[in-house]
């Protein structure tokens, strides 16, 4: 890679705890993110994985506990904020604009990076025009990475929900994110698409050095991708290390296969 | 048989190419009307756009900065003063209605939301009544009212003046919102609220912006129209007439704003004189509602809306 690392983790979640009225659905959780890292947050259904997600990009605000973004702390910020520091998400449900084209989706992801006069913009001149030339440049080569040229001009809400899960991708590229949370990028997937989409995260791993952090069910999928598993369950982190000696683990296999109870 | 043909087809045609002129004064006229109603339905595109939410309270916006611009000039305000202080009071309320209305509504089903411009609607008109009085006002800015002829077209100064106001408010709205980023945020904004909000929009400014736009735009459709039929109630109700407007260009586009306005204004003024007399006259009254009935049964999404798409 042409950057250095820089020191330090990416991200690190100390003591985070997120509540709704008395219901505690992440408990006093930390982990860390080291650059260039895939992690993977696994654990069974209502764990607490996505409302983590949603605490670190800003949605919901921990109750207790810090979240810092390369070494400031960001536990307070509203989720534009987040975006701006170079953290980029996908949902579980697929948050697309549905009305618009697959392409202007993707563009929607540069927003943060275009700058300029209204009034330039406005009449579609000069500077402003030569800014929507090179940002369109850059997304063409992200719809090249992902392979849905032949989708370019369709509208998002009529591509099939595989096909969607990777424009959503595409827009979360766009912004050129340090930190990429992915929100089980591959559920409702058949075993295919679940290799392309497999390969595209390694790619993007590899090629861009972003950093992932995603939820995923598949054990399969997060024993190959993986670099790290982090394992909730009722809202605690019961595991922290490599694929192989989390699925060793004894509380691991508890959570998800359930306690013997002689 | 063929008398009611050559009455509808023939005649009206011969009559126009007949007297020029008067044609003339008659598309002008339509040309006149159909800006003011493009201004009108300007504000309800700008904040559907931003919000995908049809804002019932648009007519009593218009109605609201009239109260409050006559409301200050009775008070002794010059003019210009008391146009910078509504404006200011108009930005202060597009501040209020997103702390108060919008921001516990994000992520909220778009019925909510236009439900709560309904709520809105009722607060501000006995808001502003309570405040500027329920009685009929006279609003005199100082634009000259009086008809001169060229080249044998008259023209009415005030309506000229409305006319020439709303068109360039309109072209600087539709370039500002048009292409590129700020309108692709807003489309955006418009979509999906979570999603924007994850690609770094921050919804709170953009709905800030939106509404005091529309605040804005509210107080030149109320100072024109005002200017024309004084400050009363029933400018709240000049608002129903954009959204025949709105359904035949399209309620995201600005352009569509502006042609659907064009086509309604200058379509019922042609009706009105060339037919109305067939049919006993007040076609003015009804010609914009059946021109939308018809549109939503070829076109429902209007002449450059975004077509709906919905997967099942």
């Amino acid at each position: 890679m042409s950057h250095p690392a820089p020191a330090g983790p990416v991200l690190e979640v100390d003591g985070v705890s997120v509540r709704f009225g008395a219901l505690i659905a992440v408990n006093q959780v930390s982990l860390s993110v080291a650059h260039g890292q895939i992690v993977a947050i696994i654990g069974p259904n209502g764990a607490g994985k996505t409302t983590l997600l949603n605490a670190v990009s800003g949605f919901y605000h921990p109750y207790e506990g810090r979240i810092a973004f390369e070494g400031k702390d960001r536990t307070r910020l509203q989720p534009p904020d987040v975006a701006a520091l170079g953290i980029a998400r996908t949902f579980q449900n697929v948050a697309l604009f549905k009305g618009m084209s697959v392409l202007d989706n993707i563009m929607t992801g540069r927003l943060l990076k275009m700058r300029g006069s209204f009034l330039l913009e406005a009449l579609y001149w000069g500077p402003a025009k030569r800014q929507e030339l090179e940002h369109r440049a850059f997304v063409e080569r992200i719809i090249d990475f992902l392979e849905i040229q032949a989708i370019r001009k369709t509208p998002a809400g009529r591509l099939p929900y595989g096909l969607q899960k990777r424009v959503e991708l595409a827009r979360a590229l766009a912004a050129e994110p340090k930190l990429l949370l992915l929100d089980e990028p591959m559920a409702g997937m058949n075993v295919e698409e679940k290799e392309d989409m497999c390969r595209v995260i390694l790619d993007v791993n590899h090629e861009f050095g972003t950093t992932i952090a995603l939820i995923e069910h598949d054990m399969g999928v997060v024993m190959d991708i993986c670099d790290r598993v982090v394992v909730l369950d009722y809202g605690r982190k019961i595991a922290d290390g490599p694929p192989a000696e989390v699925r060793k683990d004894q509380a691991v296999l508890d959570a998800y296969l359930g306690v013997a109870h002689a | 048989m063929l008398d009611v043909l050559h009455a509808v087809l023939v005649a009206p045609f011969k009559d126009m190419a007949g007297a020029p002129a008067f044609l003339v004064e008659v598309l002008i006229g339509g040309v006149f009307a159909g800006l003011m109603y493009s201004l009108l339905a300007l504000g309800f595109v700008l904040i559907y756009k931003a919000s995908g939410v049809f804002n019932f309270a648009q007519g009593v916006m218009v109605l609201f900065a009239a109260l409050t611009l006559v409301g200050l000039l009775e008070r002794g305000a010059p003019v210009v003063l008391a146009l910078a202080l509504t404006t200011v009071v108009m930005v202060g309320l597009a501040f209020a209605i997103e702390r108060v209305v919008l921001r516990p509504l994000v992520n909220q089903p778009q019925i909510i939301l236009f439900m709560a411009t309904i709520g809105l609607n009722f607060f501000l008109e006995g808001f502003g009544e309570m405040a500027w009085g329920a009685n009929v006002k006279k609003l005199d800015v100082g634009i000259p009212d009086h008809s001169f002829v060229v080249r044998g077209v008259q023209i009415n100064s005030l309506e000229l003046t409305a006319a020439v106001t709303a068109a360039v408010l309109v072209t600087l709205l539709a370039l500002f919102f048009q292409k590129t980023r700020i309108g692709r945020a807003l489309r955006a904004v418009a979509d999906d609220h979570e999603a924007a909000l994850s690609i770094g929009i921050p919804l709170k400014t953009i709905w800030v912006v939106v509404w005091s736009v529309a605040g804005v735009v509210a107080i030149v459709a109320g100072l024109m129209w005002g200017a024309k039929s004084g400050v009363q109630f029933s400018l709240s109700l000049i608002a129903l007439k954009a959204l025949p407007v709105l359904i035949l260009g399209g309620f995201e586009s600005v352009p569509g704003a502006i042609v659907g306005g064009l086509i309604i204004g200058v379509g019922e003024k042609l009706g009105e004189v060339y037919w109305g007399p067939l049919v006993g006259g007040a076609i003015e009254n009804w010609f914009a509602y059946v021109l939308a009935l018809a549109f939503l049964l070829v076109r429902p999404q209007g002449l450059f809306g975004e077509k709906i798409i919905e997967r099942v």
